[in-house]
């Protein structure tokens, strides 16, 4: 995926699927290719501009030091978000355990 | 300094983790409060409910500076990214963390013994939940599952990376101890190493000879107290070692520590490394801290473990012995130095300042922080004094810091503690003198061993109730 020249194949696409836990049947693989392909493509257009000297830019926007002030605000109703959870127990989220320890 | 076998080398890197005080998360208003009922520190910017979106907090800022400036790093404009991973301890399914700039670029810092250990970048990102894993045996019934906690989730990390510069396990707890001292001094984080929040990773390799280039790393995770920091750095590079002597290879691979077993266990290997896919984070824009934004953090700092130690030391001029060095060094690495210097310049004998704070003090936990300072002071005077004896002041001292503070006079009074008097004094001698003639006698022929013998006697007779220094003064009078 490194490799910028190279045009994107049905492998990268089965490790970004990965990746995203994405579970993706054959066909889909092949039209997913073509599509991220034809992005990629477009995004590629960038690249035949001479861009000598221009800085990379970190945000589309003019602003920086978006900050706010550091005083607790009212945080949500715990009952009414673990509602809204598949599953619960001793007022936490209940999960199937991933195999392997966190990153 | 090293116990490696003759001929090799290690080098070890430090990654710590560290838990601002803030009042509030990084991204969010919710409350960063250790210890709180699960899940009550929640909202839809820590949960990443969708269409929620994080605002940045200005006091984690500050404190990241502040980390910045105490360890000479660059302060300069930084970004964030999203540091994509599935884990359920992360529910957005991504870390905001910074990337390729850091608030933080390259520092150092320098050790109490002389040492300096390269700082590449000290960067900010948010914590994780908290998952407990319950096993299918609990009462919950079925297979394995994790319950998770997402109060952490969100609470503003300063991640401090050193260079490849620590050479030795002592040295690496050593960076570790001094890099905890500073983080306290800046009012930044509270380095509380048990309670997770702050936490050690290091990347251990080995070579033959301090030329040859660097071998492969292993990362070990898993160090929760200093003490581990420097047993698991030990053990790493020896088992490294051992696999090299027998002409095997070192995989590249993440290993846990485990503090019982005091060995290291494959984690992961680095075909099963994550591939993070970091990309600029679009909900957040740059930070650019104005130099006089940080001119001010830099004047505001208080003073660093360093110069504390030095102005300590100062008190004793140049008749320091080691062991008084140590307990300095000791009383910084615990913040407790402010303790003996407030006892010093009011007036009380600097030797004892420092072991009682050195000793006892620091011997009775994160509680002896917060005693009132004049109160300890008012109890090193009565000790100073004579009115205490050691035994009793140590008792007080024991007493004041379980209760938060107190009186020590009414305290010494409440547990019956008054000074000998010397007519009380005088009378335990005789007694003690006409039971053990024989050493009485040698001890009057100038053994001075037996000052102890004496001392102890009369502290068992008197259960700790008389002075030291007067029962040393009643024995040399009666001599003479």
């Amino acid at each position: 995926m490194s490799d910028n020249t190279r045009p994107l194949n049905e492998d990268d696409v089965r490790h970004v699927a990965k990746l995203a836990r994405l579970q993706l049947k054959d066909e889909e693989i092949i039209r997913f290719t073509e599509q991220l392909r034809s992005v990629l493509d477009h995004a590629a257009d960038v690249a035949s501009l001479d861009l000598e000297g221009i800085a990379p830019t970190a945000h589309p926007l003019e602003l920086s030091n978006v900050l706010r002030a550091d005083e607790v605000t009212a945080s949500s109703d715990r009952d009414e978000v673990l509602r809204a959870a598949p599953s619960v127990a001793d007022h936490r989220f209940r999960v199937p355990r991933i195999v392997g320890e966190a990153p | 300094m090293s116990s490696l076998p003759e001929g090799w080398d290690m080098v070890v890197g430090l990654e710590v983790h560290t838990e601002l005080k803030t009042a509030t998360k990084l991204f969010c208003g919710c409350a960063n409060n250790f210890g709180d009922e699960p899940n009550t520190n929640i909202c839809p910017v820590c949960l990443g409910l969708p269409g929620s979106l994080p605002v940045l907090n200005e006091g984690a800022v500050e404190f990241a500076i502040r980390i910045g400036l105490a360890l000479h790093c660059v302060v300069q404009p930084s970004s964030f990214h999203r540091k994509n991973y599935f884990y359920p301890d992360q529910p957005k399914d991504y870390q905001i963390s910074q990337y390729d700039v850091p608030i933080n670029g390259p520092g150092y810092l320098d050790l109490p013994d002389g040492s300096r250990v390269g700082i590449e970048r000290a960067h900010l990102e948010e914590d994780t939940g908290k998952t407990t894993h319950v096993g299918g045996t609990g009462r919950i019934h079925g297979s394995d599952e994790s319950l998770v906690d997402y109060n952490r989730s969100g609470v503003p990390l300063v991640e401090i990376v050193s260079g490849p510069d620590i050479r030795s396990a002592e040295q690496a707890r050593g960076y570790a101890a001094e890099l905890r001292s500073i983080l306290i001094a800046s009012g930044a984080s509270d380095g509380r190493m048990e309670e997770g929040s702050m936490r050690v990773d290091a990347n251990v390799s080995v070579r033959r000879g301090t030329e040859a280039p660097f071998g492969t790393r292993c990362e070990i995770k898993n160090l929760n107290s200093l003490r581990s920091v420097q047993r698991a750095v030990e053990y790493e590079a020896l088992r490294q070692i051992a696999i090299l002597d027998d002409g095997g290879t070192i995989s590249q691979e993440t290993r846990h520590w485990d503090e019982d077993a005091g060995k290291t266990q494959t984690m992961r290997s680095k075909e099963e490394a994550y591939d993070y896919r970091y990309f600029p984070e679009p909900d957040l824009v740059p930070v650019v801290p104005s130099e006089a934004f940080i001119r001010q953090i830099e004047a505001e700092l208080p003073p660093m473990p360093a110069q504390r130690r030095r102005e300590l030391i100062a008190h004793f001029g140049d008749a320091a012995t080691d062991a008084q060095l140590d307990q300095a060094n000791a009383a910084v690495e615990l913040n407790l130095d402010p303790f003996i210097v407030g006892a010093i310049e009011k007036g009380i004998t600097p030797a004892l300042a420092l072991a009682r704070t050195a000793n006892e003090l620091a011997g009775l936990g994160d509680d002896a922080m917060s005693l009132p300072k004049d109160d300890y002071i008012a109890l090193l005077k009565m000790e100073d004094a004579g009115e205490l004896s050691a035994t009793q002041s140590k008792k007080v001292l024991a007493d004041l810091v379980a209760a938060g503070g107190g009186d020590p006079k009414a305290v010494a009074e409440s547990k019956g503690f008054e000074q000998l008097d010397a007519g009380a004094l005088d009378a335990t001698l005789d007694e003690i003198i006409a039971a053990n003639p024989d050493e009485w006698a040698r001890y009057r022929e100038g053994d001075d061993k037996l000052t102890g013998f004496f001392t102890g006697k009369v502290m068992a007779a008197t259960q700790g109730q008389a002075d030291g220094k007067a029962v040393n003064a009643a024995l040399r009078q009666r001599r003479s």
